[in-house]
């Protein structure tokens, strides 16, 4: 099935304001066995010039890929196989470190999509704000979704 | 200044080529769970066998994100500051299968300073591999020096 091209551009509406936590950056930089102190010590953090403990440096995804995973969902873009995806690339550019305290929000645009033999790649632009609207990054993932029986 | 911050990398004492120590990561198919858990990233691909299987993999696949993360947590150590970390991005090359065995399976990581940009940052260009072949590269990993 072919991808409807003319969603390229397509801005998705705003998710859900996502409030970070001191217990959720906790969580998630124990995951990645990432013990600095600035994670887990408000001092500590304080020390370093930030208002609160900070999160790691891909904590984003927290909020973006359930944003994205909605876009990929969209009936309007057609992708083949929407809940059989793998994630390519991913990059992330910050204005400031995400701290405990910050209510997140992400909007996604749709930046690129290409056909490929088995599936479909699709690109998105995650413009990442806190309270406010301030900027605090941008994100481009890129997943692959695969088709049905392939 | 702190006992710590002598230890640092320090912009002006670094040239390109330096490369950092090399670090191993054991990754365990609890890794993956924990880390799904955490980042919110329920996607059967990385905890079930039978979805795995469906996809033609030999098993559930580590998240490409966990061995981002795994591998930015160790520039934020070598920098000393999480927030040090300005600007990464990152392709997965190769799937990373973790066989639900107690053991699962290593992963190498190794850093350059590639470049150096206006003080104080420079650019780290960083891979990963399982058994050789490369499952994460980042080649321009931003990183500001205190």
């Amino acid at each position: 099935m072919a991808l409807n091209l003319s969603c390229v551009g397509k801005l998705y509406p705003p998710s859900e304001p996502y409030e970070v936590s001191r217990e959720k950056i906790k969580e998630f930089a124990q995951a990645l066995r990432d013990g600095h102190a600035a994670y887990l010590d408000p001092e500590a953090a304080r020390a370093l010039g930030y208002p609160d403990v900070i999160a790691p440096p891909s904590f984003p995804m927290v909020v973006t890929l359930d944003a994205e995973y909605r876009a990929v969902l969209d009936p309007e873009l057609g992708a083949d196989g929407q809940d059989r995806f793998v994630h390519r690339e991913q990059r992330f550019a910050y204005e400031r470190p995400i701290h405990a305290g910050d209510v997140i929000t992400v909007t996604v645009r749709l930046a690129a999509v290409e056909r490929l033999t088995r599936g479909d790649v699709v690109s998105y632009e995650s413009r990442v704000t806190g309270r406010g609207g301030d900027h605090i990054c941008t994100g481009r993932s890129i997943f692959v979704v695969f088709e049905e029986g392939s | 200044m702190s006992v710590q911050s002598l230890t640092l990398p320090r912009y002006e004492l670094l040239e390109p080529g330096f490369q950092l120590p090399r670090r191993a990561f054991q990754v365990q198919r609890k890794d993956l769970v924990r880390y799904g858990g955490a980042a919110r990233d329920y996607n059967p691909i990385h905890w079930d066998d039978r979805t795995a299987t469906e996809f033609g993999l030999p098993g559930p696949i580590a998240q490409g994100m966990l061995t981002m993360g795994l591998a930015l947590g160790y520039l934020v150590e070598w920098a000393g500051d999480p927030g040090a970390v300005v600007d990464f991005g990152g392709r997965f090359p190769r799937l990373v299968p973790v066989p639900n065995d107690g053991v699962g399976v290593e992963l190498s990581l190794e850093a350059t300073v590639a470049e150096k940009l206006e003080p104080p940052r420079v650019r780290v260009n960083l891979a990963v591999r399982l058994d050789g072949a490369k499952v994460l590269v980042m080649p321009r990993v931003i990183v500001v020096l205190r």
